[in-house]
C-alpha cells in the first residue's frame, strides 16, 4: 500500500519542490495536495470532489493559506476524534515564536520551517521521510 | 546550526524511563551524538510530574525542551503522565515523544489520541537503538522548531 501524505500548500512552487523531493526520497509515497484550508477539510472529510479520497498517514500543513487558515485547519483536525490521530506537521516559512507556540498549543505534532535554499529544502523533505515515514510508528489506517 | 542551542543554553531533555539499562544506553547514545544535551531522568511517572511541576526535590528543575516518555512505568503510568502534560496549558507545548517497547496498535492509537507528538518503539538491537536516539536528535533537536525556553506560568 502506498503511504498517503496530504500536503496543504498554496504555493505551486513549494508544491512542486515537495513532490520532487519526496519522489527522490521514497517511491511508495503518494502525495495528495490541497491548495487551501477549505479543500484540505473537504479532502479529510471525503466531501465533494474528494468523496473517495484516502485517509492520509501524515499531513504537512502550511499556516498561511487562502479561504481557511492553517491554524483553523489544525484546530479542526485535532478536535476531531478520528482525524486527531493523524500526525500533522506544520511546514511554513514563519519562524515567529507566536506561530510556533500557537501550533504546539493546538497539538501540532511538530513544527518545521521551510528553508529558502533549495538543497536545504530537499534535505528537510528527506528528513521528514526518514523520521516520520520510517522511524515513527503511525496508527494504521482505519 | 541549532534552533535551541543558539543562546548558548543546554538543550534540556527529560527521559522518563524505569529501566536502568535503557537509561544508560540512552545517555550514552545522546552523549555520542550531541554534547549540548543535558539529559534528566525520572524513573517513574510520579517523579516525572514532580520534575515538570518543580515540586519536592525538583524545585529547581529546568523546563525540558523535549520529553521522552516510556509507557509502562511504576507508580503513575506513562499514558497518565502524557494526559497530564497535554491537558496542562503550560506543559502541553513541550514535544513529548513516546519511546517504548510496545508496538501494540492499541498503545499507538491511544498515545496519538492523548496528543503524543510521536510514537517510537525501542529496538532490541543495540546499534538500532543508538541509531534511533541519533535520529531523535537529528529530527527533534536539529530540524524541528521547538518553543523557546520560558518559565512556566
Amino acid at each position: 500500500m502506498p503511504i498517503e501524505v496530504l500536503l496543504v500548500e498554496d504555493s505551486p512552487g513549494d508544491v512542486r519542490l515537495t513532490k520532487e523531493a519526496f519522489r527522490d526520497a521514497n517511491s511508495s509515497i503518494h502525495l495528495n495536495v490541497a491548495a487551501d484550508g477549505v479543500e484540505a477539510m473537504a479532502f479529510l472529510s471525503h466531501k465533494g470532489a474528494h468523496v473517495s479520497s484516502p485517509r492520509p498517514d501524515l499531513i504537512l500543513l502550511d499556516l498561511n493559506l487562502p479561504k481557511m487558515d492553517g491554524r483553523e485547519v489544525l484546530a479542526r483536525i485535532k478536535q476531531d476524534p478520528s482525524l486527531k490521530l493523524i500526525p500533522t506537521v506544520i511546514l511554513t516559512t514563519s519562524d515567529a515564536e507566536a506561530d510556533i507556540v500557537k501550533s504546539y498549543e493546538l497539538q501540532a505534532n511538530c513544527y518545521l520551517t521551510k528553508p529558502v535554499q533549495l538543497d536545504a529544502f530537499e534535505a528537510l523533505v528527506k528528513s521528514i521521510n526518514d523520521f516520520w515515514l520510517t522511524k515513527v510508528k503511525l496508527p494504521r489506517q482505519r | 546550526m541549532n534552533t535551541i542551542g543558539k543562546n548558548g543554553l543546554a538543550i534540556e531533555v527529560l527521559l522518563v524511563e524505569d529501566s536502568p539499562g535503557d537509561v544508560r544506553l540512552t545517555q550514552e547514545a545522546f552523549r555520542g551524538t550531541n554534547s549540548s544535551i543535558h539529559l534528566h531522568v525520572a524513573a517513574d511517572g510520579v517523579e516525572a510530574m514532580a520534575f515538570l511541576t518543580r515540586r519536592g526535590a525538583h524545585a529547581g528543575a529546568s523546563r525540558p525542551d523535549l520529553i521522552l516518555l516510556d509507557l509502562n512505568l511504576p507508580k503513575m503510568d506513562g499514558r497518565e503522565v502524557l494526559a497530564h502534560i497535554k491537558e496542562d496549558a503550560s506543559l502541553k507545548t513541550i514535544p513529548t515523544v513516546i519511546l517504548t517497547t510496545s508496538d501494540a496498535e492499541v498503545d499507538i492509537v491511544k498515545s496519538y489520541q492523548l496528543h503524543a507528538n510521536c510514537y517510537l518503539t525501542k529496538p532490541a538491537q543495540l546499534d538500532a537503538f543508538e541509531s534511533l536516539v541519533k535520529s531523535i536528535n537529528d529530527f527533534w533537536l536539529t530540524k524541528a522548531k521547538l518553543p523557546q525556553q520560558t518559565a512556566p506560568a
